[in-house]
């Protein structure tokens, strides 16, 4: 494959946080280390930094590769990079791996300092309140001010929004896309479904197997098996697969038949290989647990009151899972408070992946958006 | 799709002697943010833009225009009453299949409204008409067979719309080639300008 446009060989950097962080939940982790990766070069003002926010089993590693034979680049690689719509050129692109992640930021399988054991079930629940709190962190550490913009799908749009909540003075311009501003019962419903499959999962251990010889590799599997279908739309699943068979004639037992069936079983295989059980249930629980509105009790308009950034928000028509309407409440909070935000539905087939894929008119909007905030910087 | 070159839209001086200074306003079918931008730009408002089409909606993103894309036949209701001081409806009326419904979303979320459209009633279109052919002209540019516009209207229609709605004409200008026309405007007015207000 050519590689045009590319960051090219990129290094993680580790920052070492001895800052204590009280979180959500009530427990306190009195110091945390965050992976992250950088793109481009914070100019002298230190006005160009544009923080990517991961979503559910993202990572740092946003843009490039760590070494030439790598079979994938960083997971937004299409979109970050010299020339390419969130230009490297031009900005100071950071990915950070959350707090609770499993790619070397503090979480389940870090060794805890004070048992010297690994985390495990112990590891604290944490939440989106939480990351932005440590994201700032970083950002300070990287001698940032203010960021240029967050930018964040799904997950990391919840978090690109709570960054205005937490720090509306320290962000210009916020892009969420394929996002909400809280989870609908049958998102929750989905993700409890998920949890289960690895909790119940007999190698789960209660979440202490980092030293047996078997990890919950089958709960992982199923639960990434169910992300996949809810990630994709019917209609993009049809024209991908249909139903087309593996075999030339059905072979009348449980083996894989179908080619959905063998999508679904090499992505579950995958990931389970990949990732970590606790980090997950874990992060699908900050999905759950995200709701500025606080119950209800407040309305969006009313939390938005503070905002002071711009704002892009887009989603995707055929994407259910954070469907177009749920970004709608929150352009409506944000032109309930004259905040200046351009909203687009883009029309496209693939579901809540489509943010992740490089559709023309897609990348063209950030792209332009991104343009316009290097101006007025 | 509409025409925007600057200079052929003679009716955003219009437009822009009936905005307030510092003023917000949303511009309904705001095609390549032209006119907000000419706003902005003269008066110093506070534009929104509201686009359909995904070509005119990047087009008014890259002109430094907030917009958000949505279907106006939808209605309004991501916007609160009266959020608006000036709601604008320019040259699409006519291709809006819920006519009655978006003017009185537009008078809800707008203090005052402006709506413009090719005069049906023009003495050139009914020529067209007598001499037996659908009219085409610069304001209708569109053949019988690709016309977006489906709810066409002629100036005495639309006075008698805005009785029956109780709705206040608080401006009225009819123009033929940039100039204004008081002399039986129905038939000698190419394109008609209202500022409304609820009663």
């Amino acid at each position: 494959m050519k590689e045009i446009n590319s960051v090219g060989i990129v290094k993680s950097k580790t920052f070492k946080c001895s800052d204590p962080i009280k979180l959500s939940c009530g427990k306190t982790l009195d110091n945390y280390d965050l992976i992250y990766e950088t793109y481009g070069k914070l100019n002298s003002a230190k006005d160009n930094a544009v923080l990517v926010c991961h979503a559910l089993t993202g990572n740092q590693h946003v843009a490039g590769k760590y070494k030439k034979t790598d079979k994938y680049p960083g997971w937004w690689d299409n979109l970050v990079g010299p020339g390419k719509p969130l230009n490297t050129n031009k900005f100071f692109v950071i990915g950070v791996n959350n707090l609770g992640g499993n790619e070397g930021s503090t979480g389940p399988k870090s060794i805890n300092t004070k048992t010297k054991k690994a985390w495990g079930a112990n590891f604290p629940i944490i939440t989106v309140e939480d990351w932005v709190k440590t994201q700032k962190a970083l950002i300070d550490f990287l001698g940032i001010k203010k960021l240029s913009a967050v930018i964040g799908g799904s997950l990391g749009g919840m978090q690109a929004l709570e960054w205005n909540l937490q720090f509306p003075n320290e962000v210009s311009n916020t892009v969420i896309i394929a996002a909400a501003p809280n989870l609908t019962a049958q998102n929750i419903a989905f993700n409890e479904v998920a949890r289960q499959s690895i909790i119940t999962d007999p190698d789960f251990n209660k979440g202490n197997f980092y030293l047996n010889k078997n990890k919950p590799k089958r709960g992982l599997r199923i639960a990434r098996m169910l992300g996949h279908i809810t990630y994709l739309s019917n209609d993009v699943m049809g024209s991908k697969f249909g139903r087309k068979i593996k075999n030339k004639n059905f072979l009348y037992n449980f083996e894989t038949e179908f080619e959905i069936e063998s999508y679904l079983n090499y992505q579950g295989d995958k990931f389970a290989k990949e990732f970590d059980a606790n980090t997950y249930i874990r992060m699908t629980k900050a999905l759950d647990y995200y709701d500025p509105t606080n119950k209800n009790k407040k309305k969006l308009s009313e939390v938005f009151k503070k905002i002071k950034s711009k704002f892009l928000v887009i989603s995707f028509t055929s994407d259910w899972r954070f469907s177009p309407s749920r970004s709608k409440e929150m352009v409506k909070g944000l032109l309930d408070n004259n905040v200046e935000v351009s909203y687009a539905e883009i029309t496209a087939a693939s579901g809540h992946d489509a943010f992740l894929m490089s559709d023309v008119h897609y990348h063209e909007i950030i792209k332009s958006y991104f343009n316009k905030a290097f101006k007025s910087k | 799709m509409k025409n925007f070159n600057q200079k052929t839209r003679y009716d955003f001086s219009i437009i822009e002697n009936w905005t307030h200074s510092n003023s917000k306003v949303l511009d309904l079918g705001c095609g390549d943010g032209g006119l907000l931008n000419y706003l902005k730009y003269r008066k110093n408002i506070k534009g929104f833009g509201i686009e359909k089409n995904p070509e005119n909606w990047l087009l008014s993103l890259k002109n430094n225009i907030d917009v958000i894309q949505m279907d106006l036949e939808a209605g309004l209701a991501g916007f609160e009453t009266k959020s608006f001081d000036l709601v604008i409806l320019s040259r699409t009326i006519q291709s809006m299949r819920n006519v009655e419904d978006i003017i009185h979303e537009m008078l809800r979320v707008g203090k005052e409204v402006v709506i413009t459209f090719p005069n049906f009633g023009y003495w050139k279109n009914r020529l067209q008409i007598l001499q037996g052919y659908m009219p085409v002209s610069k304001e209708l540019p569109f053949k019988w067979y690709d016309t977006p516009n489906v709810h066409l209207c002629t100036i005495h229609d639309f006075d008698s719309f805005c009785r029956k709605n109780k709705i206040k004409v608080k401006e009225r200008l009819i123009l033929t080639d940039k100039k204004s026309v008081n002399f039986y405007p129905n038939f000698f007015g190419a394109f008609a300008l209202y500022k409304l207000v609820s009663k």
